[in-house]
């Protein structure tokens, strides 16, 4: 089925099968910084943002988001800079391949939550699993981060 | 699972038509609908029919079924009204991506038994309102049957003196090995039992006389089962646990870390 | 200013943070045939008839092959040097399938859809065989695993498969049955660990494609790009030089990839159809079939004296390699080896062990390597050890450790040239506050907080085994390309080797390039795997930019008509007397008129493992009217040698440290009695979240290994085995409750407290 929607502030349309999933559209459109960690909407790698808001690409039925404004990290690599500066400052990244579901929460949580206590960051993203660094580099990245963000918006 | 045709009805006759027809299914949030092993004719999306709503009504609150966990879990009016149970029994459930698509309807709609939604809901006297089947108390409809019918919002009353709600998990973000949520009601104290792990059962809907002999009592009678998380035996240890602490703050009017 | 010592930046931490295409699925071409492989559902089966002509006539399908279009010589799947320790136990399909999940079927169509749609159309007879499931059980069972005539192990290590035995050895020194007799405390416990799966977020996946001169090209998420050539090559009965393996950047390994799990599907798929093939394995495949950690059972016999002093050792571990022997022999070798040297002061010791084939998931390397599983035996033994004697289990520790330029028996006679284990120790227990904090303290909501500690060591590779080459070479531009063979998997070796050529070369990180391996062009490294990168693959860099330097000197030299002997390079100039020449300038004439290139190649192999070492301490609330445990501050104190990175190191320390303490808490695996795995998906196996995980705070504690690049030892691996036997011990001196088999749940502490 051919379904319609804004890609990063692009119009596109594309045709797929009823069962594809936004995961499936996006890899399919070349968004090739949205993967997949696991089939059951746990590990958080697949996040982009579906009108404004973080979901999990894997458990979205493309035909649902007809109409929507889809963003992925493609789409968002000036905002992304400063972020991925901190993480990467700390070493944080490691193997890199659940940063960019983590890039998105992060930025989502940024617009959403007003100076957020370490505690409200590690809820807001509890669903960004991460093998490698055992969270603590990316506490210390994205507290370093938020700070400099609320400095340079002041 | 394999879906071969979308529909996305934009009235709930519509919706109601077309889930009548047995290889057709009806789709929520979609989140565990799509790790079903099934070969699906139609899915039915009701995102169309405007239930993505949460609104105060008759002293309580009306949730469309398309709500999602996530603006119960952040709903001012909610969180006043029901002494933050909503968040509490919500947070962890998976991932904030996750219930920024998980609906209300989904949770209630599917019976799971490790529902907290379904647990909270029970507690607080919840009732749900089907397109065709009415509205009926979410503890009835738990029992009733599978029907091929429409939910289209939930229910909850207000007058909720103090709600606890307390929930046992392996991890953080994981299933509940037991869920319990009790609420202090005009009609007397009201406790749910969730994640048995069979879904949720009232251990009291009007209960004036509470004491930790009628706590144990009540227990004596409830089932519980053994899956991969725990044996029967530890969830009935527990549950006299989580069942008191829900109850003090149900009681207390106060949440409580643990 | 220095390079070694520095958090530099990863080199390629941008491109990744940005979400730039650059792993193996994003590379794979679009015309791919979409790889699916049809799984076992019986733990043990031989296959009767297998119809796939349905499956082949499907729309998209572009083959099908089954045991009867596979080839027909057994091989290993364990990336190790050959001749691999390993048996030759395999075939890419098997008419015998060995447990669930143990491939039926190879389909590749033009997309998934097609690829499924054709799995499900494929009609399989099984004469399905009463299975053995549990090890202890296996060692001489009616059933086998391996009957076959062609089974074979291509070195002694004690394997027969008439017996189900993979491995058996036993290795001792002193009379240990003499002294323990004579000590005042015998403590003897079993302890079990869990087939822990790696969980790597990026799931074992390789496309494959006919190159321009007919030669099969394997892009593939591996640790091991040498040996999976070598693999494929045993596997598909073709030449090794008919074969090319690229490793690009890879979103994990912790060991699942030092096992080639996939590649040989789409391989053999691209030579049957000459197409490019990828294969993406779903996690459920990741979980069910797959290289995860070898359960053990282990037996710990521990003498001592009334005072304290440790004087007999004894240890036997009973290993379950699952259904295939891959990294079988080897891991068990680790459980014994990495843990009695601590105690390298007892008078005697012995380390047996079985390792046992059953109807299982195969088991493989996992971060830690056997020496995860032993240390959770040996350091919960100490621990019981302590509190039978009623001594602070850091006193005891203290008083038995292996001290700097100690002989270890154990780990066969080395000297521990470099060990601040002392320091490490004496760290950890200030940094906890070990003095106020243990054993226990009840707060006012009721909850227990307790202390635990454990130490460990690891190796820093194979010793006489691991090879590594590097090359340099310098660019007219005077910059370098660094070309190692060693797979950065996430973990920063191209960034911490580029530091190392910088300080050889004096120059900054950024000028040396560095990329990823490609068997055809990079120099020969047996892999990222025995925390072998830093000591063994450094050492040839700072071999390799020695020689370069000498030939940069000579050079410069050259042109400045002055004796090599007299010039000096400072990483910009060559300098004689007043004169110099600029690197740049040597560069260019170096690629001019048939100069000689400026380009340098050395390889390493240490005959020592020299160990790194740590002491990690946990503190745990308990809830215990439930049973709920949860780790709220984790400390280490780690001896890595020179630390060359203190960003990275810290990384690792952190990231090891939570999968140990998935491992004390949380991963549980579950199998049916017909030997189906339940636990297969990140919903029913759970790793820790960032709330499961506490603060964990990382020190180090230097040492300098004389045999070490800028006296480096190894960190990737000796992380991770701390948590569970200091977990283990906080639990215990929070409600008395010893828990022996991982995980440690909150119903194994109630029942253990006699509440259920």
């Amino acid at each position: 089925m051919r379904i319609e929607l804004t890609l990063n502030g692009q119009r596109v349309c594309a045709d797929m099968p009823a069962d594809a999933t936004l995961y499936e559209l996006l890899r399919a459109q070349g968004m090739k910084s949205v993967k997949c960690g696991c089939e059951t909407t746990n590990c958080g790698l697949c996040t982009v943002h579906l009108n404004g808001r973080p979901v999990l690409s894997c458990s979205q039925l493309a035909a649902r988001c007809a109409g929507a404004e889809v963003v992925t990290l493609e789409g968002l690599q000036d905002e992304a800079q400063l972020l991925a500066q901190c993480l990467a400052d700390e070493g944080a990244e490691q193997c890199g391949f659940c940063s960019p579901g983590l890039v998105m929460n992060v930025l989502a949580m940024a617009h959403e939550l007003r100076s957020p206590t370490p505690e409200q960051v590690d809820r807001y993203l509890a669903g960004n699993l991460c093998r490698c660094t055992g969270y603590m580099s990316q506490r210390r990245a994205i507290a370093k981060y938020l700070k400099m963000r609320e400095e340079g918006a002041r | 699972m394999t879906i071969r045709e979308y529909a996305r009805p934009e009235t709930a006759e519509e919706a109601w038509q077309l889930c009548q027809k047995r290889q057709n299914v009806v789709m929520a949030g979609n989140m565990w609908l799509r790790m079903q092993r099934r070969a699906v004719g139609t899915a039915i999306d009701l995102s169309g029919l405007g239930l993505d709503f949460v609104r105060e009504r008759d002293g309580g609150f009306e949730l469309g079924a398309m709500a999602t966990l996530r603006e119960l879990e952040t709903h001012p009016g909610l969180e006043a009204a029901y002494a933050g149970a909503f968040a509490r029994a919500l947070s962890p459930i998976v991932g904030v991506q996750f219930r920024n698509t998980a609906t209300v309807g989904g949770s209630v709609f599917a019976r799971f038994g490790f529902s907290d939604v379904a647990t909270l809901l029970l507690a607080l006297d919840a009732r749900v309102r089907l397109y065709k089947g009415g509205e009926m108390p979410l503890e009835a409809f738990q029992r009733a049957p599978f029907a091929r019918d429409i939910l289209l919002s939930v229910f909850v009353p207000g007058g909720a003196q103090g709600v606890g709600y307390h929930a046992m998990r392996r991890s953080a973000t994981d299933f509940p090995v037991l869920a319990v949520a009790a609420a202090q009601t005009p009609g007397g104290l009201r406790v749910a039992v969730g994640a048995r792990p069979a879904r949720a059962q009232l251990l009291c809907a009007q209960e004036r006389e509470w004491s930790d002999a009628r706590r144990a009592e009540q227990l004596q009678g409830m089932a519980f089962g053994s899956n991969m998380r725990a044996t029967a035996d530890y969830r009935r240890a527990i549950a006299d646990v989580l069942v008191r602490r829900a109850v003090r703050d149900a009681m207390e009017g106060k949440q409580d870390a643990d | 200013m220095k390079q070694v010592g520095q958090g530099v930046r990863k080199k390629d931490a941008m491109a990744l943070l940005c979400g730039k295409p650059v792993y193996t699925q994003d590379l794979a071409p679009a015309e791919c045939l979409c790889v699916k492989l049809l799984r076992s559902p019986h733990a043990n089966a031989m296959i009767r008839q297998i119809d796939a002509s349905a499956a082949r006539r499907m729309p998209g399908v572009a083959c099908v092959l089954t045991h009867e279009d596979a080839p027909r010589s057994r091989f290993t799947l364990a990336g190790q040097t050959y001749p691999e320790p390993s048996p030759y136990d395999r075939l890419i399909l098997d008419r015998h399938v060995r447990h669930v999940g143990d491939p039926v079927a190879i389909v590749a169509a033009e997309s998934a859809r097609a690829a499924e749609a054709a799995l499900r159309r494929i009609r399989v007879q099984y004469e399905v065989l009463p299975a053995v499931l549990d090890a202890e059980q296996a060692l001489d069972h009616p059933v086998l695993v391996h009957p076959e005539d062609d089974w074979k192990a291509l070195c002694d290590v004690g394997a027969d498969n008439r017996r189900n035995l993979c491995a058996q050895e036993v290795v001792s020194q002193g009379d240990v049955e003499a002294e323990l007799a004579a000590c005042d405390v015998v403590v003897e416990r079993t302890y079990r660990t869990q087939a822990n799966q790696q969980c790597m977020m990026e799931t074992f996946r390789a496309y494959s494609y006919m190159d321009a001169y007919g030669r099969l090209n394997v892009v593939s998420s591996t640790q091991v790009p040498f040996h999976v050539r070598r693999i494929l090559a045993n596997a598909l009965e073709m030449k090794k030089s008919a074969i090319r393996v690229i490793k690009p950047r890879i979103g994990g390994g912790f060991g699942a990839k030092q096992t080639a799990v996939c590649e040989m599907y789409p391989a053999l798929v691209t030579v049957r159809t000459g197409r490019p093939a990828l294969l993406v394995f779903t996690r459920e495949e990741s979980m069910t079939a797959s290289s995860p950690r070898h359960p053990m059972t282990i037996r710990v016999r521990l003498g001592a004296t009334r005072a304290g002093d440790i004087r007999a050792m004894d240890m036997y571990p009973l290993s379950n390699t699952g259904a295939y022997g891959e990294h079988g022999p080897t891991t068990v070798g680790l459980s014994g080896h990495k843990s009695l040297p601590l105690y390298s002061r007892a008078n005697a010791f012995r380390f047996a062990y079985d390792v046992v084939y059953t109807n299982t998931m195969s088991s493989g390397a996992y971060r830690g390597y056997g020496a995860t599983q032993g240390l959770f035996a040996m350091e919960s033994a100490i621990n019981e050890l302590a509190h039978t004697l009623g001594m602070d289990p850091a006193a005891l520790r203290a008083r038995n450790m292996v001290r700097e330029g100690e002989q270890m028996p154990a780990y066969y006679g080395e000297t521990a040239q470099s060990c601040a284990l002392d320091r490490c120790l004496a760290r950890v227990q200030e940094m906890i506050g070990w003095a106020d904090k243990y054993p226990r303290r009840v707060l006012e909501n009721g909850h227990i907080r307790a202390v635990g500690l454990a130490l460990a060591m690891q190796g820093s590779g194979i010793s006489g085994v691991d090879t590594a080459a590097a090359s340099i070479r310098v660019g007219d531009d005077g910059t370098y390309n660094l070309m190692i063979g060693a797979t950065d998997m996430g973990t920063g070796c191209d960034t911490i080797l580029a530091q190392m050529a910088a300080d050889c070369l004096d120059c900054d990180v950024a000028d040396i390039a560095v990329s990823g391996v490609d068997t055809d062009q990079s120099p020969y490294d047996t892999g990222s795997y025995a925390s072998s990168t830093t000591y063994v693959t450094g050492m040839a860099v700072v071999k390799a930019c020695g020689l370069l330097r000498e030939k940069i000197v000579a050079a410069g030299a050259q042109l400045l008509g002055c004796a090599a002997e007299d010039a000096e390079f400072d990483g910009t100039c060559v300098r004689c007397g007043g004169e110099t020449v600029s690197l740049r300038d040597v560069a260019n004439r170096s690629l001019a008129a048939g100069a000689q290139e400026l380009f340098a190649s050395a390889s390493h192999g240490s005959p020592v493992s020299p160990p790194p070492f740590m002491a990690g301490a946990a503190e745990v609330d308990i809830d215990p009217e439930t049973g709920e445990v949860r780790v709220v501050d984790y400390c280490a104190a780690v001896d890595c040698g020179t630390v060359v990175n203190p960003n990275l190191a810290r990384v690792q320390t952190e990231g090891g440290i939570a999968q140990g303490i998935g491992m004390a808490l949380y991963e549980d695996v579950r199998m049916t009695d017909r030997g189906r795995m339940m636990s297969n998906s990140f919903m029913q196996y759970k790793i820790p979240t960032r709330l499961d995980v506490p603060s964990i705070r990382v020190e180090f504690e230097q040492s300098y290994e004389p045999t070490g690049p800028f006296g480096a030892k190894s960190i990737g691996e000796i992380v991770i085995n701390t948590p569970a036997p200091a977990i283990a011990d906080a639990v215990y001196n929070a409600v008395g409750v010893r828990v022996t088999d991982l995980p440690i749940t909150p119903e194994k502490v109630l029942r253990g407290m006699g509440r259920l």
